[in-house]
């Protein structure tokens, strides 16, 4: 294709790329480089229907000329970036040296709100991803070895928890686990423990946020796959047979290498998906024991009633650069794959 | 016979219109747009002022969603505003303020003073904000039977005699977590340090200033009480919240309960419970601490306030429609549904918790512009310290933390 033609070609698609995609991260970031201006603060009188009392508010002439002279706030820098809601320079580096052995620091850092969120995104991340793509293809492999008659209502049962909304399927299983539900009350019953809670203790909180993200986005790596199923050419499979190769070499060595590429898409969808972990937080009430980056942007947005955008805006950088080292590995060796390929 | 039916529901209509034009409405042909939280009081009042002045107005429109509080300032940021008025509450009316979103009401007050009492006030620095029509509190329900049965005499009236009754009660076999309260991560567990926090005397900030100041004796006490307290809760409280708590208590699976007055009515009442829970719950006083003469709790306000970027008249017709809700009649219709600052109420057992807590002196919520923040940071690093994983002391300094670096970026601090 010539240049000019490629451009032209190209042109929509970019054109909205930079419109919804750049242009908004852009801004997203230079928000996270300003802070609010500074508040003038008033010492007044409050009176209500239970008495008086002296109370500070804000002088909003005085704020609301400031904002209008500056409307993104005061320039702070990386400075959103690196505070104790962030990366905490200053605060890991004081546990670094006034910790005694290096578990005692790794508790210090994890009592910081960003490394807590961080630690559980990468774990759930870490282990739904693999889980979600092993347990997709054996579905598949199962759903397509069935009898034509079985095979559509199959799929169709496979795919369900897909259909359900996020924040509803996971508001579900919070009823279900809890100690009155069926599944809690049974897992008490095979324990023979009538205290047990999942929502109680920290890693059966984990537990229980990993198997529901398992069980959620299975169903697409199971299409995928059932779809790249499809296209494996019988010819190599009877080729196989002939030479005497077993129904597991047969995968292992036929079906799998024909699925790689579908191995990359579906990881790379599930690792940016995972990675943005929220609904089920919120939805399990399990912020006690597991917050995500994702929570994080949402809580400072939201519950304060005074949105913090610089932090949102910070966390949300953050982000984006997690998302991006965690896809380089995978883009790396899709871009080997196609340069082989091409030559 | 049709006739007579006609003539009955004209009759009828007149009347109602009568009764319409009897309210003083303000400027007419205006649109008078409301946003409120979603409960059965506040459809009562916003009901009444449409019944009373709809019919005169162009547009009058009410939005009741539990998100109120999410929208409020991106709604009232416009000129003019997607509405003209907002029923709020302590902390909202702050959140409002410290945009300027709502404005003062001193003009319209003198003016549509008939069903307004002075106590009714919100006032701030001579400048009325909003006018608050009904109370609410958290406050301790009690199980008179289980009480009994467990041998503890009367209702406790400190932390310390429920802590005694709680174990009493445990000790006796008839539960081993006879306790609820809202405890759920977040806004809810950080309420519950607010009451104790306060009922201990403690000040949330360095007077004057928005530096905070919980990381001090009352602070590791409140902390104390709060530990103690959990020991007693279901498992799960860190994941509890009204709806939660209100279930268990329905159940029958408490014997103390921490829970806010407006649920009182509809524990109180013959659904979603059974005769004996209903007829040996108590609602009383918020219970004092630490030899403390005050109830630990915050008092919460439910009120009217008018929008900045509206015009003058329609934010008078909506001030007027509001206010002539407020009337002895309404508070007839729905007494049990609130506990109500108004003329004609009559408070009944659903009430007397608030009332109580009310009367022994409970300090409001602090209408402060940084209490937000601080809330916040509260509802975030509380849990840690209650599961056990860290100490009182590291918890208040973590709190702290987390606020000075919030503070900060929102411009309180340097």
């Amino acid at each position: 294709m010539k240049h000019r033609t490629f451009f032209w070609f190209i042109l929509p698609t970019l054109s909205a790329m930079i419109l919804f995609i750049a242009l908004p991260i852009v801004s997203v970031f230079i928000q996270s480089l300003f802070v609010q201006h500074e508040q003038v603060l008033l010492v007044s009188e409050s009176c209500g229907p239970f008495g008086c009392e002296k109370t500070t508010s804000i002088d909003t002439e005085a704020t609301a000329k400031l904002r209008e002279d500056r409307p993104l706030g005061r320039f702070n820098g990386f400075g959103t970036y690196t505070n104790r809601s962030h990366l905490a320079f200053a605060e890991v580096g004081e546990a670094w040296a006034t910790s005694e052995s290096f578990g005692d620091f790794w508790g210090q850092v994890l009592n910081l709100p960003f490394y807590r969120a961080l630690i559980f995104t990468l774990t759930y991340t870490a282990v739904v991803t693999p889980l979600v793509i092993v347990l997709g293809l054996a579905i598949a492999v199962g759903v397509n070895n069935l009898p034509r008659l079985l095979k559509g209502p199959s799929i169709f049962v496979s795919l369900l928890p897909f259909l359900v909304t996020p924040l509803v399927g996971s508001l579900i299983l919070f009823w279900m686990v809890d100690g009155d539900g069926v599944i809690g009350a049974t897992l008490q019953y095979i324990f023979d423990d009538p205290s047990l809670s999942l929502k109680a203790s920290t890693s059966l909180t984990w537990i229980m946020l990993i198997v529901y993200g398992i069980w959620h986005t299975l169903p697409f790596s199971f299409i995928t796959f059932y779809a790249g199923l499809q296209t494996v050419s019988k010819d190599t499979m009877e080729a196989a047979m002939i030479d005497g190769a077993s129904k597991w070499q047969r995968m292992i060595h036929v079906v799998v290498p024909h699925l790689m590429p579908l191995v990359s898409f579906v990881t790379l969808m599930l690792l940016m998906d995972n990675f943005r972990v929220f609904e089920p937080i919120v939805s399990f009430s399990a912020e006690a024991h597991a917050t995500s980056l994702s929570w994080i942007i949402f809580n400072d947005l939201r519950e304060s009633g005074n949105p913090l955008y610089g932090s949102a805006g910070a966390t949300s950088m953050m982000t984006i650069v997690g998302v991006v080292i965690l896809l380089t590995p995978v883009l790396i060796r899709t871009w080997r794959d196609f340069n082989r390929k091409a030559h | 016979m049709f006739l007579r039916k006609l003539v009955t529901a004209t009759a009828f209509v007149g009347l109602m219109s009568t009764a319409s034009f009897a309210a003083d409405c303000g400027p007419e042909g205006q649109s008078i747009r409301v946003l409120a939280s979603d409960f059965p009081a506040i459809h009562a009042v916003a009901g009444r002022a449409d019944s009373n002045c709809g019919a005169g107005a162009e547009e009058f429109a009410v939005n009741h969603t539990t998100e109120a509080r999410q929208i409020m300032n991106a709604a009232l940021t416009p000129n003019p505003s997607e509405y003209s008025s907002v029923i709020l509450a302590n902390s909202t009316l702050t959140q409002l303020m410290n945009d300027g979103l709502v404005r003062p009401l001193n003009d319209l007050v003198e003016k549509y003073k008939d069903n307004i009492k002075p106590n009714q006030l919100i006032t701030i620095d001579g400048n009325v904000m909003a006018v608050a029509f009904m109370a609410n509190s958290q406050h301790l329900f009690s199980r008179k039977d289980i009480l009994d049965q467990a041998g503890v005499d009367g209702i406790p009236a400190t932390y310390e005699e429920v802590l005694d009754a709680l174990e009493k009660i445990r000790a006796a076999g008839i539960m081993e977590h006879p306790l609820v309260m809202n405890l759920k991560t977040g806004w809810n567990i950080a309420e519950i340090f607010n009451m104790i926090y306060l009922g201990h005397g403690g000040e949330f900030f360095v007077p004057g200033s928005a530096e905070p100041s919980i990381n001090n004796e009352q602070g590791l006490a409140t902390l104390a009480v709060m530990k103690a307290l959990v020991d007693y809760a279901h498992p799960d409280h860190l994941t509890h919240a009204s709806n939660e708590t209100q279930g268990l208590w329905e159940a029958g699976d408490a014997a103390l309960g921490i829970m806010w007055g407006s649920r009182g009515a509809p524990i109180l009442d013959d659904e979603g419970s059974s005769e004996e829970v209903t007829s040996n719950t108590v609602l009383s006083a918020a219970p004092t601490v630490a030899g403390g003469s005050v109830p630990s709790a915050t008092l919460w306000w439910d009120g009217i306030s008018i929008a900045t970027n509206v015009s003058d008249d329609e934010a008078e017709a909506t001030f007027a429609a509001l206010v002539s809700a407020l009337t002895p009649d309404m508070v007839a219709a729905n007494n049990d549904d609130a506990v109500w600052l108004l003329e004609g109420f009559k408070p009944g057992p659903a009430a007397a918790g608030v009332a109580e807590t009310a009367r022994g002196g409970a300090k409001p919520y602090p209408m402060i512009p940084q209490m937000g923040l601080l809330h916040n940071a509260l509802g975030a690093e509380l849990a840690d310290f209650l599961k056990g994983d860290e100490s009182a002391e590291k918890a208040l300094a973590d709190i702290e933390a987390a606020y000075r670096t919030s503070a900060k970026e929102a411009g309180f601090l340097k």
